[in-house]
């Protein structure tokens, strides 16, 4: 078992259960040593995909490799990978030294003590070793289904929504915690959640899922500046997306969006077709009084009213109607309060961003997919 | 508020009137009539007289069958836990949809009367019966040998009449298993066995208590099974002598004092056993 070690791959894995298919012949790679999220809405397949590679749940077809071993028949216990489970499924019976201590007892190690310490010390909980763990709040339990698994030291910890659980300021801390403790230890984690900042926050690669498929790979920062799909324009975060069309092709591709012309580099222009949506984070949009000519620089500028306005603290939110865009086309705006707005509800504002922020998105995808506000309605 | 003091002593009056009346008052009764001078009669009337000897009496005649008793009480009880969890077991975890059909199958002998179904076992464990021919022909019975009349006879009735009531509190206790911590023992590289022998079996200790205290208690005081199934010989419970003496002979007070021997003795038996199974382990 000690020699199964490397890199995690998973190659054409697929699972049907009955006429439903769970996870669609997906091929990953996870590098030893990083950080994988798996990120996508509930019934996406990343739950499935996390349970064949615990062994959990038997693959319809397909390779789950470590390293050059195929992993995908062996059984759970035979299988050089821990998981952090949703609710942490700790042992009620045992304290929180032998729960901690149980998959070391099982493989007979010697030194069980010395590694429980330290491992308890890890995650500081050496005062708690004797409680049970109904005795402990939900952080406290969950480092312990963390330290439980990570003592075995396995080549892949998977962990399963492992903050789902938590309020919201526990969930940012422990975050944190998690990405000190996988960069101490070294070891390769792959987390499934359904919170894209939870999975931007930790992972150094993020698969998107959807519909037993990955969208789009990459790293946060590619993910959100460059995506590939609506569905991951949507889901990770908000993007305004405008109907358009391609008018003509260089280095730059200009695309009229309702009589007006917007440039988009061509390298972020994801698809040939000549019919596009035209995305655009609502961050990386500057609003000005339309007498005001300061960010003409950008490059991509429209003129509208200003329909909504909301302070919300750390940023203003403007929604801003365009004439001549369709009913649903209005476009958000972000702006950072370093100083007071000068731009009021009812008023005619400029709107100017750079064409490097600009994507374009096949017309043929569905704008609204990975709309979570969108879906739910 | 203070009118809501009330309530609860308004809401026990009820069983504490009940216990009052059919227990507490019967067993002083009991004990009073276990300190008679065992020479009066039902008829002639009973004095009392504090003859604390009908004690010594009881234990030192009767020692055999109050040994018997708990022996096939014990000997039940084990069989019907070795019956009964994997029983259990498979309805509680494995059955799926037909999980409540096994359940009303389980309790499906309640619907019959306890003295019918154990006459029903005189039948098949009569001389004549197919199981006792088929034993014979395969030698296990010698030509000639029974079944019935026997002290197996007696142990038999008894698993089968208890086993429900040994089935119910491991099934309760297995249902509540969280199928997840099955797979965090398999995670934490425990084989199927090792994951149950750790996880499965120690959170349904507190099924496996009670339904050993349901089966064995009863089983101990029990004498239809003897009764019916048993001989003369080697198969007397310590229900049968109660019964006897206080139906038969009428002998009053060697019968109470035979019951508050066997009383005694199970509390006693009980109470050691609930604490090497650790109570606070169970909740």
């Amino acid at each position: 078992m000690d020699q199964i070690a490397g890199d995690l791959r998973l190659v054409s894995l697929r699972k049907e259960f009955g006429d439903f298919v769970a996870v669609d012949d997906i091929d990953i790679l996870i590098p030893k040593g990083s950080f994988f999220a798996l990120l996508g809405p509930s019934g996406c397949g990343k739950t499935t995909t996390l349970r064949m590679v615990a062994g959990l749940e038997l693959p319809t077809a397909g390779q789950i490799l470590i390293g050059d071993h195929d992993i995908a028949s062996l059984k759970p216990y035979n299988r050089p990978v821990n998981t952090v489970f949703q609710s942490y499924a700790l042992f009620p019976h045992l304290d929180i030294y032998e729960n901690v201590a149980f998959g070391l007892r099982r493989r007979g190690v010697k030194d069980v003590a010395t590694q429980v310490e330290a491992m308890l010390s890890l995650v500081e909980l050496d005062a708690f070793a004797r409680r049970k763990p109904s005795q402990l709040s939900g952080g406290q339990q969950q480092r312990v289904a963390l330290a439980r698994a990570l003592i075995n030291r396995p080549e892949v910890l998977l962990l399963d929504e492992p903050l789902g659980a938590l309020d919201l300021k526990l969930r940012r801390q422990m975050q944190l915690e998690l990405k000190r403790i996988q960069t101490e230890v070294g070891i390769t984690f792959v987390h499934v959640t359904h919170d894209q900042e939870e999975a931007m926050t930790m992972a150094d690669t993020i698969a998107v899922m959807n519909q037993g498929k990955v969208e789009q790979l990459g790293s946060p920062m590619d993910l959100y500046e460059n995506p590939k799909t609506t569905f991951v324009a949507n889901f990770l975060g908000q993007s305004n997306l405008l109907t358009g069309e391609v008018m003509d092709r260089g280095d730059f591709v200009g695309v009229k969006v309702w009589g007006n012309h917007i440039k988009i580099p061509a390298s972020r222009v994801a698809t040939t077709n000549a019919k596009v949506w035209v995305g655009v984070r609502p961050e990386k949009i500057y609003i000005s009084a339309e007498s005001n000519h300061a960010h003409d620089h950008l490059g991509n500028q429209l003129i509208g009213t200003v329909l909504e306005r909301s302070y919300i603290g750390v940023s203003t939110q403007f929604i801003v109607e365009i004439p001549g865009f369709l009913h649903d086309e209005k476009i958000m705006v972000f702006e950072q309060n370093v100083d007071a707005s000068e731009v009021m509800a009812g008023d005619q504002v400029r709107i100017s961003w750079d064409p490097a922020h600009t994507f374009a998105l096949d017309a043929k995808q569905d704008a609204y997919a990975g709309d979570v506000l969108a879906e739910a309605e | 508020m203070t009118s809501k003091k009330w309530v609860p002593y308004l809401l026990l009056a009820p069983g504490a009137l009940w216990l009052a009346i059919f227990f507490l008052t019967p067993m002083f009764n009991l004990g009073a009539t276990s300190l008679y001078d065992p020479s009066g009669s039902l008829e002639s009337g009973y004095v009392m007289n504090g003859h604390v000897g009908n004690y010594a009496d009881a234990l030192s005649e009767y020692w055999p069958q109050f040994l018997r008793s708990f022996t096939f009480a014990a000997i039940a009880t084990v069989l019907a836990l070795v019956i009964a969890y994997p029983l259990a077991y498979a309805i509680a975890l494995k059955a799926g949809k037909w999980k409540n059909i096994l359940l009303v199958l389980v309790i499906a002998p309640f619907f019959t009367s306890f003295l019918l179904r154990t006459l029903a076992w005189t039948a098949i464990l009569g001389d004549n019966s197919s199981f006792v021919h088929f034993l014979q022909n395969i030698h296990i019975l010698p030509e000639g040998g029974r079944i019935l009349a026997t002290p197996f006879a007696v142990v038999m009735g008894l698993t089968y009449n208890f086993l429900p009531f040994m089935t119910l509190p491991l099934f309760t206790s297995l249902e509540k298993v969280d199928s997840r911590l099955i797979e965090a023992a398999g995670d934490l590289y425990s084989k199927p066995f090792t994951g149950f022998r750790r996880v499965v079996l120690p959170l349904s200790m507190p099924g496996v208590v009670a339904g050993t205290l349901l089966t064995f208690i009863p089983a101990s005081g029990d004498y239809i099974n003897a009764q019916l199934l048993g001989g003369i010989k080697n198969t007397t419970m310590i229900g049968n002598v109660i019964d006897r003496a206080f139906l038969e002979r009428g002998a009053y007070p060697t019968a109470a004092a035979l019951s508050f021997v066997l009383m005694a003795a199970i509390v006693i038996l009980v109470a050691s056993y609930v604490k090497r199974a650790g109570t606070d382990e169970l909740v």
